[in-house]
């Protein structure tokens, strides 16, 4: 039962940014975005072989910026968002864009990879009058066109038009509170059809709802420093967790905003990115700039709390039972991953593979991970 | 006799003058051997002519001759020996003579005189039997006579009997009353069917059914003194009125007079309550009836009123029913049993009135008032449980001063944590105090502060003690019960009180650091100051007070009890908690700083620094005053070695390694060789945990604070961009924050590379990047 080893795979630049490429279902597929102010940014697009544990890759040049947020489409697997920042002598200011990737793995093979592609700019989102774009978010299952901005202030909500290649703006919602609040990140609920998101600004967290663009909950001092991600259970329909400065993970019901349900203190710095498995709600990663990725393991709040009642075997139930009692699985840090040395502020899971993860860190080391098999067969079996 | 046998025959003299020898006590011739030997001339069995042939055939002649001479010689001696024998006894044989015939004639006259007595005799005896035989009838009839004179008597008491129980009730003789009637009822009963004595009987049974009447009356009467209503009792037992009734009813009795005892005692309490009690016979001169009395008076009055008459009602019951019934066993258990319930009931309202009245006694500080009168309700159990053997109230009482006991300590208890909070808004407003009347002496002294509490926490607790110890003082009875003493001291005194306490201090202690920021808002000094208190108890506070418990208060069993180790673990845990907190509240308050300069700066737009950032000497000025606060309370702690050189040069030195590093890098491929550097570097320098523990020391706590800081400086720049001189300006500032910050840490190494990192990481992400003359950089911080 050795688990395999993590795979490391460097990229000459800083990064900040990675996300699954959530369209691809069959292939373990990761886009990350670098950040340089000086050499033409990339996207890099890895490929990761789980019997071989090999990773290959594909480079596309981003060349309009450094990318500060990444996101796939969940409609069409070659389309991506990025927030970039346009930079000039005296000014910077932030950006997005939808883009297409050029070409797939299964297209593009062995060409030579000094000259890479650039990627298809597909069209601009424009907000120009909202201050700079924090981060892009796509309708989580992808039945509607529909893009989410995160501005400096406001909530704004694109209709893209892949035919056509434009994004228009639909609506636009502005945060409005004392002193001048600036959205820190923002998450899509998958559920009630979709028509919630949830913002973070310094201490807050921020309901939404799409139709009517306005405030539906607000979690006060969510965290005792900013909030920095927030995430909502695939599985349950009010769950959430958020992370901040405070290097605490909290987790929340929306209808019960006054107290968490839990926390989480296992880091010794800033968590920046918190995230849900798809699948197995039970398993939770974290990412901070201590450097470390935690795998957590929150059976209690997950969709399934006592394991999976259904496979009992019909003439083992009563021992089955008993088992199931005497080791009811615990909450807890299943692994914690050290193989980074600068702050990670991403991590993401793969959209085909449930057990498999990517953490970039800031000197651009992307590592690939497996939960560890013994805990698979423990939530399978 | 001698007389006698001297008249017979004198030739046998030789004979004869062996008896006169024996006579006379002469034995000195062995009478066995002259038997024997035929020569012996003094032997019985003398032969002359076998002794003379003998000496003829034996002896010379001269020795004959010799022999004859010495003969006629011997013969003539006893010849007047004989003489002289012969004539002294002649004389008294004479006189014998004379006296027995002297005698033979005085015989004859009394043998004449006793014959006429016996005449007498015999006629006295005719006469009397004759006069026996007359006098026979008139002796039966005078025994008859007397007979019925003794009847008669009795007759006569028995029809006197009315008017003389009437007299004896209006005279209340009631015992006389009874005893003459209890003589009379038997004979009564047997003859009431006759009319006579069936009027007498009635009159009696009317009187005495009365005389009950009476007594019942007597008995039910609430003045009666129980010495009287024992005798009532008595009476009426007499009077075989049933005896369980009786005991019903003396109980009943006993019960109106206990139930105002506790009326009384329950009036108290209210009083003590505060309820307006009002007497219905209130007079002016009872209105001091309605002051409450003392717990000391209350039991007092409990005593000698309550206890005492019960005590009397049992005593007077044991005597009436329990000790007498006893030729009925039935009768006397359930007499028995009724008594234990009877008295079991009231005690145990005695105990419900006693149990409120000492809950109620909680307001007071001083114990010994309250002891004396535990103590004294105590022994008065004590002494009744003689009374009543199969019964326990000793146990019942030591409950409730265990109890009582125990209430006090958590009321201990509650006044120590008040006390402690107490201590603790204290400890605040002196630490707001000063910041309001102004800086002129500083910062308050925290070192003060501490002793202050510490000293304060332990008078506290020591007086408390030494108030409890009242509960155990030796004059104390129930101090002496192991039941009482061994609880009270281990589990009450040392657990709930002392351990108690230290836990309670530990885990307010730990509310604090609980709170995170936006609720707790406790100033951080006072972290600091708990933190070192709970450090000090650790050390040596807590095993002090334990020690002290245990010595004043003898607890011994060290089993089953909280450990001292344990206690100062979580002591030293909740020490350990609170630095942590008070680094991370101090860190997150210079982050906060430090994150507002960098976030709300235009970095690109920025103009040639001329100036330290006025925020650095901010961070400067505030980790100089934490750093004086911890010095007050925190050894300096451990460094590692630091080089002689002064910081100026250990920094140009690292500065010019920078400059000479990013000199190369930007001739070259530059970001490729810059992230290689900055992780070659990185490859050498351990891994920085930023939130870790602290140390007990003051270096430790301030590397704490500016870890986090300058963590928080360098994410926070690594979220921007730069221009030109917004990276020089960062330069200026971390070569200000290296100047002054070295001396605060434990290793200025550290320092140098999150500096270093710093630096690196704006750097990177710096549009322009043009870094300055170091000697520049220098004059600029000097001059700031």
């Amino acid at each position: 039962m050795e688990d395999e080893a993590s795979v490391i795979y460097g990229l000459e630049f800083q990064a900040r940014t990675l996300t699954a490429q959530t369209a691809e279902s069959d292939q373990v597929r990761f886009l990350v975005g670098t950040q340089s102010l000086k050499a033409e940014n990339q996207v890099h697009h890895i490929d990761f072989d789980d019997e071989n544990n090999q990773i290959s890759k594909n480079v596309f040049l981003h060349r309009v910026g450094e990318i500060w947020h990444l996101s796939a489409s969940t409609i069409d697997k070659n389309l991506l968002a990025t927030c970039y920042n346009k930079t000039s002598e005296s000014k910077a200011e932030m950006c997005a864009a939808v883009w297409r990737l050029p070409s797939d793995f299964d297209t593009l093979q062995s060409e030579d990879h000094t000259s890479h592609q650039s990627l298809e700019l597909v069209c601009d989102l424009t907000a120009s009058d909202f201050g700079d774009l924090k981060s892009v978010l796509w309708h989580p299952t992808g039945d509607s066109s529909n893009l989410v901005g995160i501005a400096d202030s406001h909530i704004l909500v694109w209709e893209l038009e892949t035919s056509s290649a434009s994004a228009k703006l639909v609506s636009s919602a502005e945060l409005e509170a004392k002193g001048q609040p600036r959205l820190t990140c923002g998450q899509w609920n998958p559920h009630h059809n979709c028509t919630q998101i949830a913002t973070a600004n310094d201490t807050f967290i921020r309901g939404w709802d799409l139709r009517t663009m306005e405030q539906v909950y607000t979690i006060e001092n969510a965290h005792g420093q900013l909030v920095r991600d927030l995430d909502f259970n695939p599985n349950k329909q009010y769950y959430m967790v958020s992370c901040g400065d405070d290097c605490k993970v909290k987790f929340w019901d929306i209808r019960n905003v006054t107290e968490p349900l839990k926390i989480l203190a296992h880091h010794s710095h800033w968590v920046w990115s918190v995230k849900y498995n798809h699948f197995h709600d039970q398993l939770v990663l974290t990412s901070s700039s201590d450097s470390r990725v935690i795998l957590s393991n929150i059976v209690s709040l997950s969709s399934e709390p006592y394991g999976h009642l259904a496979d009992n075997d019909s003439d083992r139930e009563d021992m089955d039972a008993k088992d199931k009692e005497s080791v009811l699985p615990q909450d807890g840090v299943i692994a914690t991953y050290e193989e980074h040395e600068d702050s990670v502020y991403a991590v993401d899971w793969s959209s085909a593979d449930p057990w498999v993860f990517a953490s970039l860190s800031y000197d651009g080391r992307l590592v690939i991970n497996r939960v560890p098999r013994a805990e698979k067969y423990k939530i399978l079996l | 006799m001698a007389d006698v046998e001297q008249d017979k025959d004198e030739g046998e003299r030789k004979k004869r003058h062996g008896m006169l020898k024996m006579y006379y006590g002469l034995e000195e011739d062995k009478p066995g051997a002259a038997t024997l030997d035929p020569c012996d001339i003094n032997g019985a069995h003398f032969k002359p002519d076998f002794y003379l042939s003998k000496l003829i055939r034996e002896k010379s002649l001269t020795e004959l001759m010799d022999k004859e001479a010495d003969m006629v010689s011997q013969i003539r001696s006893l010849d007047s020996d004989m003489q002289t024998l012969v004539y002294e006894n002649y004389n008294k044989f004479i006189s014998a003579t004379d006296t027995i015939r002297k005698m033979k004639n005085d015989f004859k006259k009394m043998e004449d005189e006793m014959d006429h007595l016996a005449a007498n005799m015999s006629a006295i005896t005719d006469f009397s039997a004759k006069i026996s035989f007359t006098l026979q009838d008139r002796r039966m009839q005078i025994t008859k006579l007397s007979g019925v004179h003794a009847l008669l008597k009795k007759l006569q008491f028995l029809f006197e009997l009315p008017a003389r129980l009437k007299k004896c009730i209006e005279m209340q003789a009631y015992s006389q009353a009874v005893r003459y009637y209890t003589k009379a009822q038997r004979v009564l009963h047997q003859y009431q069917h006759m009319p006579s004595f069936q009027g007498i009987h009635k009159d009696c049974t009317d009187i005495i059914t009365e005389l009950r009447q009476k007594l019942r009356n007597h008995f039910k009467d609430r003045e009666s003194t129980p010495k009287q209503l024992a005798e009532c009792v008595d009476l009426l037992l007499q009077l075989n009125e049933p005896a369980e009734e009786l005991c019903d009813e003396f109980l009943a009795h006993a019960c109106q007079k206990l139930n105002m005892d506790l009326a009384e005692l329950d009036r108290q309490i209210k009083l003590q309550m505060g309820e307006q009690v009002t007497l219905e016979s209130q007079r002016p001169s009872q209105a001091y009836l309605n002051t409450p009395m003392d717990i000391l008076e209350f039991v007092d009055s409990g005593c000698n009123g309550f206890l005492s008459n019960i005590c009397l009602v049992i005593a007077s019951y044991n005597d009436m029913f329990l000790n007498k019934l006893q030729e009925d066993e039935n009768i006397d258990t359930i007499a028995l049993k009724k008594l234990v319930n009877f008295v079991n009931a009231l005690m145990e309202q005695y105990f419900n009135y006693v149990q409120r009245r000492v809950q109620l006694e909680k307001e007071t500080g001083d114990n010994t008032i309250l002891v004396r009168a535990l103590d004294r309700f105590h022994r008065r159990l004590q002494a009744m449980n003689k009374l009543l053997p199969d019964t326990d109230f000793s146990r019942a009482g030591t409950d409730i001063v265990s109890k009582a006991a125990k209430d006090r300590v958590a009321h201990y208890l509650d006044s120590l944590k008040q006390h402690f909070a107490d201590c603790l808004t204290d400890i605040r407003q002196n630490l707001a105090a000063p910041r309001l009347t102004g800086k002129q002496d500083g910062s308050p002294n925290l070192n003060e502060l501490l002793s202050k509490i510490q000293s304060a926490c332990m008078d506290q607790i020591k007086s408390v003690l030494s108030n409890l110890q009242a509960f155990i003082a030796s004059d104390i009875t129930f101090a002496m019960k192991p039941y009482f003493r061994g609880p009270f001291c281990a589990s009450d005194v040392r657990e709930v009180l002392v351990v108690g306490y230290v836990k309670h201090v530990s885990s307010a202690c730990q509310e604090f650091c609980e709170g995170s920021g936006e609720k707790g808002s406790a100033p951080p000094s006072l972290l600091l100051i708990l933190s070192r208190l709970c450090l000090e108890f650790d050390s040596s506070t807590i095993s002090y007070l334990i020690s002290l418990t245990e010595e004043q208060f003898e607890v011994d069993s060290r089993s089953n009890l909280t450990q001292v180790s344990q206690l100062c673990t979580e002591a030293k845990d909740t020490s350990q908690m609170l630095l942590n907190h008070f680094v991370k509240v101090q860190g997150l308050a210079i982050s906060q700083m430090l994150r507002k300069s960098v976030e709300t700066r235009d970095w690109l737009n920025t103009i040639e620094p001329r100036n330290v950032r006025a925020v650095m000497k901010r961070v400067v000025e505030d980790i100089t005053s934490i750093d004086t606060q911890v010095g007050q309370l925190y050894e300096e702690g451990v460094r590692n070695e630091r080089s002689s050189d002064s910081s100026r040069r250990t920094h140009s030195h690292t500065a010019s390694s920078l400059q000479r590093k990013q000199g190369n890098q930007w001739n070259f491929t530059p970001s490729i060789d810059n992230s290689l550097m900055s992780n070659i570097q990185k490859l050498f320098s351990e891994k920085i945990e930023i939130f870790s523990a602290v140390e007990f020391s003051k270096v430790s706590v301030l590397t704490g604070i500016i870890k986090i800081s300058l963590k928080t400086f360098m994410e926070c720049v690594r979220l921007r961009t730069f221009g030109r001189y917004g990276l020089q300006q960062i330069q200026v500032d971390t070569h200000y924050l290296q100047l002054y910050l070295w001396r605060f840490v434990t290793d200025e190494n550290l320092v140098q590379v999150l500096l270093d990192e710093i630096v690196c990481s704006t750097v990177h992400r710096c549009l322009d990047p043009v870094l300055m003359e170091p000697s520049v950089i220098e004059l600029i911080c000097e001059r700031g």
